[in-house]
């Protein structure tokens, strides 16, 4: 029962008649409603992977189906928050979540059931008090908060996150990934994370994808977590499955594939 | 603070409330005149000096100009009487000064529409930005005045030629500005716009006009200033109302102290329009520079 399959994803990029192979058949299968992470070394094509998936980059060789549908452009549903959120900035909060709503639910709600879709939104991502402010006018968690709910609004069969908590505060960070992991529980959407942080992916994910160093990096090995939802932070510290699963992605990132020293 | 400190004894709440609202109770208060009078007093003080001056450089006999005294004196009917209307040129200068600003506005408005559409064409394409740049930055430098020979050529007509000539001179900039604020956007604002599957003019319009404006606004004040330089230069030439051949005529019947109001006049518009233009900017990209 797959629902998203990216298979023998492979991208190039020519610069200067120079070829650059940066992935390398990538293949992962997604489940209806699967939260699963991507993790790898800064540069390793993560970002490239998600953009393949969202449309916006157009794979060298491969397939990604959704749906068992060839996906080849862009579309809501697949919303991608992005990895630095990317507000519109001459846009209230608001606006930003309307533009989006406006656009995709047009024709399959009136406006009134639209207002009240976007004010649903907002306060599912607790922004309901902030929604006439600007977002230089917000915290960085305040924006991703609001990015979110702008890709939620959506109603994407896939949510695509690039790093949507990098740039935050331990606190905030965790904070939103309770949000997160309890709209998922609810709304039980497809999700692909990228993330840095080991200890994320294993709270959020289903399943974590590890990739290998580019240049043509692919997956390299993929864990399954089997922790049961809702999953409590705090309970899992000395939870055995955690703290292996956790030792797993370490050992494959840091002993297995670790960075090669940058030459410089 | 004096006042509600004996009434605390016997009212706590309302004296306690009285002293939250005591700082925000004067509209005017010592510190904010004090700031006035700071932004206020050096210009004055220079003007005042200026003209004292001027008025003894020029106060000795065979003084090329006016002192200030007199250029107030001969001019005082056209200073107190701007709306007088005698019909064909014979007109007050506020007949003058609005027939130019007409000009300025009809030429600066085609050159803001035109300028915006042009520019957000060349800044889409690479190869079009590299094949036009060059051009306009030679074409930019042509000084307003050289254009107008060939704009009385085209149009056999002083109205038409005065006009064009304003929005060929205001024009460049606003194309170079809106290129680079079109090609200035940023690759993430054309995802959201990909992702939610904007059409061509919904990008258009929601994306890359509030994106560019910042530099759309910079390109538009350039070319307001310019173009009104160029109005009061080309109709000296064409004749016609305008302030431009107000001061023409005036330099015709000798009449130096009139120049000088007028000019007083002509550098007051170019500054109000220079304002306007960055008071709309200032209205329209609010927020944009985050
Ligand atoms: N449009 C492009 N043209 C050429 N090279 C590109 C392009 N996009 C990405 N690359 C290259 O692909 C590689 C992977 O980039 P990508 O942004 O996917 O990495 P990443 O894993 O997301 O890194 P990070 O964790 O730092 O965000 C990099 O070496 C980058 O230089
Ligand atoms: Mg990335």
């Amino acid at each position: 029962m797959t629902y998203l399959s990216i298979e023998n994803v492979g991208i190039s990029f020519t610069r200067n008649g120079r070829t650059n192979e940066v992935l390398r058949d990538v293949s992962v299968k997604i489940a209806r409603g699967e939260f699963v992470s991507l993790i790898g070394h800064s540069g390793c094509g993560k970002s490239t992977v998600l953009n393949i998936v969202a449309g916006l980059l157009k794979a060298s060789t491969g397939v990604v189906l959704l749906e068992d549908k060839e996906v080849n452009s862009p579309g809501p549903d697949r919303a991608v928050v992005f990895q630095n959120h990317s507000l519109l900035p001459w846009l209230t909060v608001r606006e930003n979540v309307s533009l989006a709503v406006d656009k995709v639910m047009k024709g399959r709600k009136t406006k009134a059931e639209r207002n009240e879709w976007i004010d649903h939104n907002l306060a599912l991502v607790n922004m309901t008090h902030a929604a006439e402010r600007r977002p230089n006018e917000i915290s960085g968690g305040m924006k991703q908060r609001v990015g979110i709910a702008r890709a939620l609004a959506m109603e994407p069969k896939v949510l695509l996150l690039d790093e949507p908590f990098g740039a935050l505060d331990a606190l905030t960070r965790a904070h939103l990934q309770d949000s997160l992991m309890e709209i998922h529980g609810r709304l039980g959407n497809a999700v692909i994370m990228i993330t840095h942080d080991v200890d994320e992916a294993v709270l959020l994910s289903d399943r974590i994808v590890m990739m290998t160093n580019g240049p043509s990096a692919t997956v390299g090995e993929i864990l399954k977590v089997d922790l049961e939802r809702p999953r409590r932070r705090l309970e899992l510290v000395e939870d055995p499955t955690y703290t292996h699963a956790r030792a797993e992605v370490l050992e494959f990132l840091y002993a297995r594939h670790a960075k090669p020293a940058v030459a410089a | 603070m004096a006042t509600t400190s004996t009434i605390g004894v016997t009212a706590p709440g309302i004296a306690a409330k009285a002293a939250e609202k005591a700082p925000r109770a004067p509209f005017i208060t010592a510190a904010s005149l004090r700031g006035m009078a700071a932004n206020l007093i050096p210009p004055v003080v220079v003007m005042i000096a200026f003209l004292v001056i001027w008025e003894l450089l020029c106060s000795r006999p065979g003084a090329g100009l006016p002192p200030p005294s007199r250029v107030v004196t001969e001019a005082w009917d056209i200073i107190v009487n701007p709306f007088y209307d005698n019909g064909g040129t014979d007109k007050g200068l506020f007949w003058h000064i609005s027939a130019s600003i007409q000009r300025v506005a009809l030429g600066f408005a085609l050159a803001t529409v035109v300028g915006i559409l042009v520019g957000t064409l060349i800044g889409q394409s690479d190869w079009a930005m590299r094949g036009l740049d060059p051009i306009f930055q030679v074409l930019r430098t042509i000084p307003p005045l050289a254009w107008l020979p060939l704009s009385l050529a085209a149009f056999r007509d002083g109205q038409p030629s005065a006009i064009f000539v304003i929005f060929i001179t205001s024009i460049w900039p606003i194309i170079i500005n809106t290129a680079v604020g079109i090609r200035n956007i940023p690759q993430d604002y054309r995802n959201v716009s990909a992702v939610l599957q904007l059409n061509p003019i919904e990008f258009f319009s929601k994306i890359m006009l509030p994106s560019a404006a910042p530099y759309i606004f910079t390109g538009l004040r350039i070319g307001v200033g310019l173009s009104w330089l160029a109005i009061v230069a080309a109709e000296m030439l064409i004749g016609g109302v305008g302030i431009g051949f107000f001061i023409w005529d005036a330099w015709n019947s000798s009449h130096i102290s009139e120049i000088i109001v007028a000019l007083v006049y002509v550098g007051v518009i170019g500054f109000i329009l220079d304002r306007f233009v960055a008071f709309i900017g200032n209205l329209v990209t609010r927020g944009a520079a985050a």
